[in-house]
């Protein structure tokens, strides 16, 4: 390139880093939504295999109107809780154990190891004779499959605390306690809460799953029902209740997140 | 109050890293620890704070420590090692937490210490929001909350930009000016030896002993205006290095 005109330098840059665009996934649904009324309406889509957006939402409107949608979402809401929230707490504990301990690693490390993978919905029939067919078993499996994930994400997150971190603490003279406190703790968070948006994913699963099996409300046996009875309205409207459940869960955990590791980027 | 190691031993496992160190470090001095790569710096300063125990040896505290020093043996760190999830002022806080001061007297010295280091006004930022200075300036003054007899550095300019390492030399002395505190500060920048050190110990290549002991009479305000005198040294320094750095740079391409 002796001669010639001087050219720009061609632009190579940019790209790999999808930006947030305001208004397009609400006018993606809402457009999903709509085309489904359409083929519904114009019976391109059978009645029998999908029903239309509208007989949905008249579904939902009835399970308002008649009180029943409280009955279930409080019956499921109330298994989800309780079995997450005690789930949690002992999975916390038990790997902030794991973590910091060398005998509770070597104890229970494998055992967590072995029961982790075993989806927990195998063990409801043994659940259901320990602790009877009502709340008990439900309760339990929710909270058995909230256990192990969280564990495992504590006592992963506990392993990967900077150890110059921790080696400073000691350096300052802390006291165990305090390194525990206002070192570990804080540097395994990040990791807790991400635990926690597989532990509640897998509790949803195993709510809908454990209601299927056995329960008079509840959105699962609600959804089960309706299946049976060949209402694809009510199911597809339990369905979406599920989603809403799901969404909102995870936007407080993202809420959670937010606030407590504010001092991330 | 000093410090004396006798005849300090380290291995890891096969490894010796430190063989036979004695040394006093006196009070009100700063001692540069200066050596080839792998050679075992860090492993002594470890050794020096009680970070670590030695396979042989002690070290020795001579004299009373300070009775107002909340931590004698502090060390400033190379990667700062602030607490990303605490503000400057937090991680300042850190090391008085567990003295039971009282609220007055910690926020007393958590103002003086912002103070003399000229952080007052980053108290409520963030780590992330500091450059690596200003981090390593946040670190020194979490080290000088617990009024420490001696302060353990290891490599505390190394992660630093040269521009900002001036500045922080410029700061340190004009620190030790004022507070005449007993320093170990280990290097691998001999310019940053002989401008800061009264003292300047060579460690040999892995395992580590010492080497040589050099002293440099000029008063640390004055170097500055004692350029070549302090050439002289660093390069006499460096004569003593060079075979053992490039030895220990062949034993790395080895493994
Ligand atoms: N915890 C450890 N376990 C095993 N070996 C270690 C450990 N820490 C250091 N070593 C080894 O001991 C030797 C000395 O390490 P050290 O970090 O003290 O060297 P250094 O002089 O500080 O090196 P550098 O100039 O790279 O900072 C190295 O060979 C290193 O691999
Ligand atoms: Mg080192």
């Amino acid at each position: 390139m002796t001669s010639g005109s001087p050219n720009p330098v061609p632009f190579r840059g940019g790209g790999f880093k999808p930006k947030p665009i305001g208004m397009v996934g609400p006018i993606v649904f809402v457009a999903v939504v709509a085309l489904w009324e359409v083929g519904s309406r114009t019976g391109f889509i059978p009645a029998l295999v999908l029903p239309a957006p509208s007989e949905v939402f008249e579904a939902l409107r009835n399970l308002v109107e008649t009180g029943l949608l409280w009955k279930h979402l409080g019956a499921s809401l109330q298994r989800l809780i309780l079995g997450w929230t005690i789930g949690t707490l002992l999975g916390v504990a038990v790997g902030f154990s794991i973590g910091l301990f060398s005998l509770a690693r070597a104890g229970l490390g494998p055992m967590v190891a072995a029961i982790f993978p075993i989806p927990k919905i195998a063990l409801l029939p043994l659940f259901v004779i320990w602790f009877g067919i009502d709340e008990g078993s439900k309760v339990a499996t929710i909270l058995f499959g909230t256990f192990f994930p969280t564990v495992v994400a504590t006592y992963g997150g506990i392993d990967n605390v900077d150890r110059n971190l921790i080696r400073m603490g000691q350096s300052f003279g802390l006291t165990w306690l305090s390194i525990v406190r206002k070192i570990i703790l804080p540097g395994a968070l990040p990791a807790i809460l991400t635990g926690f948006r597989i532990s509640t994913a897998i509790a949803i699963v195993l709510l809908v799953a454990a209601e299927m099996i056995a329960a008079e409300f509840g959105v699962g046996a609600y959804i089960l029902l309706a299946g049976s009875l060949m209402a694809t309205d009510e199911l597809v409207a339990g369905v979406a209740i599920l989603s809403v459940i799901g969404l909102t869960v995870s936007w407080l955990i993202g809420r959670a997140e937010r606030f407590l590791l504010r001092w991330r980027t | 109050m000093e410090l004396r190691l006798a005849g300090l031993h380290h291995r890891y496992d096969e490894v010796e890293v430190l063989r036979g160190i004695d040394l006093t470090i006196p009070a009100g001095r700063i001692v540069c620890i200066v050596g080839p790569s792998g050679c075992g710096k860090s492993t002594l300063l470890r050794l020096i704070g009680g970070l670590e125990r030695p396979s042989e040896g002690v070290v020795l505290q001579i004299g009373d420590t300070p009775t107002a020093s909340l931590n004698p043996l502090t060390y400033i760190f190379q990667d700062f090692a602030l607490l990303p999830w605490r503000t400057v002022e937090g991680n300042v806080r850190l090391g008085l937490e567990d003295h039971a001061l009282g609220q007055d007297e910690t926020e007393r010295i958590v103002a003086d210490v912002l103070a003399r280091t000229k952080l007052s006004e980053f108290r409520t930022a963030l780590p992330r929001q500091l450059s690596g200075g200003m981090k390593q300036r946040v670190a020194i003054a979490r080290a000088l909350a617990v009024s420490p007899a001696f302060l353990l550095m290891d490599e505390p300019l190394s992660a630093l930009d040269a521009q900002t390492r001036e500045l922080l030399m410029d700061d340190l002395i004009e620190l030790w000016e004022r507070e005449r505190f007993s320093a170990v500060y280990v290097t691998h920048n001999l310019a940053e030896a002989v401008r800061l050190g009264h003292k300047v110990v060579v460690l040999s290549r892995r395992p580590g002993v010492i080497r040589e002991v050099v002293e440099i009479d000029i008063a640390l305000a004055e170097r500055a205006t004692h350029g070549p005198e302090l050439e002289a040294h660093q390069s006499r320094l460096w004569q003593s290095m060079r075979d053992e750095a490039q030895a220990a740079e062949m034993e790395l391409v080895d493994g």
